[in-house]
């Protein structure tokens, strides 16, 4: 962001990128992918880098509200002064932090989730998928991230651009408004579960399971550990991947 | 004036007048809340209590217990005509008093009525298996045992009870009419059985069961009536209510705490002198997050009244589908009787004493809390739009701020994201370096 301040010149959109995917290995692959796609379409995004923080959703959902709230005004204090009007996160947690909880804090801007811009890209015609690419043929089932789906009724977006992918698109039995959570959801990602006699991430994962996918799909950092966290307690890792769908997208680019 | 009358009047007075005696009970408990003022986007408050609360849209989740209330609360709604028509009845002396002027378009609202008795008996005897003889696991969770598995059962039997005195009515009237000469009423069903119970019964015992019909009726109205309070049946009067204030915004968003944000302002104004006298006189410190039922906003305890114990939230919930100790409608379901026992202790001892005990802790416990995910599984799954996840958070809140209470594990993430800016033990000057990385 500061080099395009620096150039004089604004970029199209910022490219949040959050904690996971900026420190987690796993969640990075997402980041890489979600930045080969604004490259493909030749966007002019920025990032933040050392001068992002952490939104602080995890702290506001455990409680801590003045962390949260010293978090927000320290980030829309940036934003605000390299006048950001456009933001694309990698993760619904940010995105429904940066979308409904920054505005009474001073943050005004337009949010969407990486999902949600691939569509717009798609529809557009902007980003193309041809046919008969690595996914012909392939099972995939999306898994509903609670801060997209629910919390921000942002149900279709994910499921138009796994439509163009020709691979075949099956539904678990509970998805949507009852889609069940990863378990990782307000700040237990970060703690212990409490006690009790299974742990949620093994639950979702026997739904998925149920329709015996190739790939379970997901728009979020935490969902994706939760997922592959149960798919390898079911010994599924070899024949069932967790990706998101911004990786499945660039993938079938040859990205 | 008859001596029917007489009494006639009395019961009502006496049922109405106890009935609003507990009205203004329950009104001065939810006003043990917090201030909140909602007078915001009217047309949508309209249009989604229509849909959610007169509409019913989020009980057909589920089509058939759906199907079963439905049955339920229309009658009750249907029923309330007749009503008028008992009043005015009882009052004057007359014997039903519309049936001369209104003709055909009377006995058709009296046999819908029976129509709709009919269908609302099926349904309680459906309900009555569901909660009794099915294994429905939401209907049998630990906190659905003593007096909320009682007090679903209970307003089944009355609901029976009223639906037999009306029959009792209608049944023994028809053959009054037909004895007397007058032929049949007509009404759908009984036209049918009257005669086939009824029939040859003498004239004077079918007026005293006609009666013993009339006045049961009417008893069973205002018992059920004046029930309702003490039970988490009040839902067909709050719902609506409840409804109309319910939250329009994104699910996901939590509430923002004003009073944080003016300190956490402060600490960002340079200019600001922390020693300076606050602009506005302070009133009662105000504590961070909720500890007890007068830390929440109204809506939280209109909400609790409002919960019905259906149990969908809880069913819903990934901690407790996997055996966690919450269960976000026995939070609903403490936060009503804390609310109660203060309201209680308070008219009984003053407006300004305190029993000492608070929602958190005494009620719902630290593990209960800790559980929750935020998904906003229960909060989507209710019926009437109520909202546990916000009690939920409020009460994290005071744990963390006023009691510095969190798992060891969130205060470690607390501190990393205060020193680091991010939940886990990395360095910012890190963050960009994924662009590099193969």
């Amino acid at each position: 962001m500061a080099e395009y301040l620096a150039k004089g010149e604004a970029p199209d959109i910022l490219f949040w990128v959050g904690c996971a995917g900026s420190f987690d290995d796993r969640a990075k692959k997402i980041t890489k992918a979600i930045v080969k796609i604004l490259n493909k379409v030749e966007m002019k995004f920025a990032v933040l880098g050392a001068e992002e923080s952490c939104t602080g959703d995890p702290a506001k959902r455990a409680g801590n509200e003045f962390l949260f709230q010293m978090q927000a005004m320290q980030n829309i204090q940036i934003m605000n002064e390299y006048k950001v009007s456009r933001i694309v996160t990698g993760c619904p947690h940010c995105f429904n932090t940066l979308k409904n909880e920054y505005p009474e804090l001073g943050g005004n801007y337009e949010v969407i989730h990486h999902t949600q811009l691939i569509q717009e890209l798609i529809d557009s015609g902007k980003l193309r998928i041809e046919d008969g690419k690595p996914f012909k043929g392939k099972k995939i089932t999306f898994h509903d991230p609670c801060y997209l789906g629910r919390a921000n009724d942002v149900y279709e977006a994910p499921r138009k651009v796994l439509e163009t992918l020709d691979a075949e698109l099956v539904e678990m039995k509970r998805c949507k408004t009852k889609g069940l959570c990863c378990g990782a959801g307000g700040a237990q990602m970060f703690k212990e579960a409490e006690p009790g006699n299974k742990e949620v991430n093994v639950e979702r994962t026997e739904d998925a399971m149920e329709v015996k996918p190739d790939i379970i799909a997901t728009g979020c950092p935490f969902c994706n550990t939760m997922m592959t966290d149960g798919v390898k307690n079911a010994n599924k890792e070899g024949s069932v991947h967790v990706m998101d769908i911004a990786e499945l997208i660039a993938q079938a680019q040859d990205l | 004036m008859g001596i029917g009358s007489i009494v006639f009047i009395v019961i009502l007075i006496a049922g109405f007048g106890f009935f609003g005696f507990n009205v203004k009970k329950v009104i001065s408990n939810i006003n043990l809340g917090r201030d909140k003022k909602i007078n915001d986007r009217k047309g949508e408050r309209w249009k989604v209590m229509t849909l959610v609360a007169l509409g019913q849209k989020k009980m057909f989740q589920r089509p058939i217990p759906a199907m079963l209330h439905l049955f339920i609360y229309v009658a009750f709604l249907l029923t309330q005509i007749e009503l008028i028509e008992i009043i005015i009845d009882g009052i004057t002396g007359n014997h039903r008093v519309f049936y001369p002027s209104l003709g055909g378009l009377y006995t058709l609202v009296i046999s819908i009525i029976e129509v709709l008795s009919v269908l609302a008996l099926i349904a309680t005897f459906a309900f009555l298996a569901r909660r009794n003889l099915l294994k429905i696991p939401r209907f049998h969770k630990d906190e659905m045992t003593g007096w909320p598995k009682l007090d679903g059962n209970i307003i089944l039997y009355l609901e029976i009870l009223l639906v037999f005195f009306i029959f009792t009515m209608n049944g023994a009237d028809e053959a009054v009419h037909i004895a007397e000469g007058k032929g049949s009423y007509g009404f759908a069903f009984s036209q049918f059985y009257g005669p086939a119970f009824f029939g040859g019964m003498d004239i004077d015992s079918l007026h005293i069961l006609e009666r013993i019909g009339w006045w049961g009726h009417l008893v069973m109205v205002l018992t059920f009536m004046n029930y309702l309070p003490y039970s988490k049946h009040f839902h067909i009067f709050l719902a609506f209510p409840n409804v109309w204030y319910s939250n329009l915004d994104a699910k996901g968003r939590l509430s923002n705490m004003e009073a944080v944000t003016n300190e956490v302002k402060m600490m960002f104004d340079p200019e600001a002198d922390p020693y300076a006298a606050p602009a506005e006189p302070v009133g009662e410190p105000q504590t961070f997050g909720v500890k007890d039922v007068t830390d929440l906003p109204w809506t939280g305890l209109l909400q609790a009244y409002t919960c019905t114990e259906c149990g969908r939230c809880t069913s819903e919930c990934p901690a407790n589908q996997t055996g966690k100790l919450l269960s976000p409608r026995k939070i609903m379901m403490d936060t009503r009787d804390r609310m109660v026992e203060l309201g209680d202790y308070k008219r009984k001892n003053g407006e300004d004493t305190h029993d000492g005990k608070k929602l958190v802790h005494d009620y719902i416990s630290e593990e209960e809390l800790w559980a929750c995910t935020s998904c906003n599984a229960c909060v989507e799954a209710c019926p009437v739009n109520i909202d546990p996840l916000a009690i939920i958070v409020d009460l994290r809140r005071y744990l963390v701020m006023e009691e510095s209470k969190a798992p060891a594990e969130l205060t470690g993430m607390f501190s990393n994201i205060e020193n680091n800016g991010a939940p886990w033990q990395f360095s910012p000057s890190d963050r960009l370096n994924w662009k590099d990385e193969q």
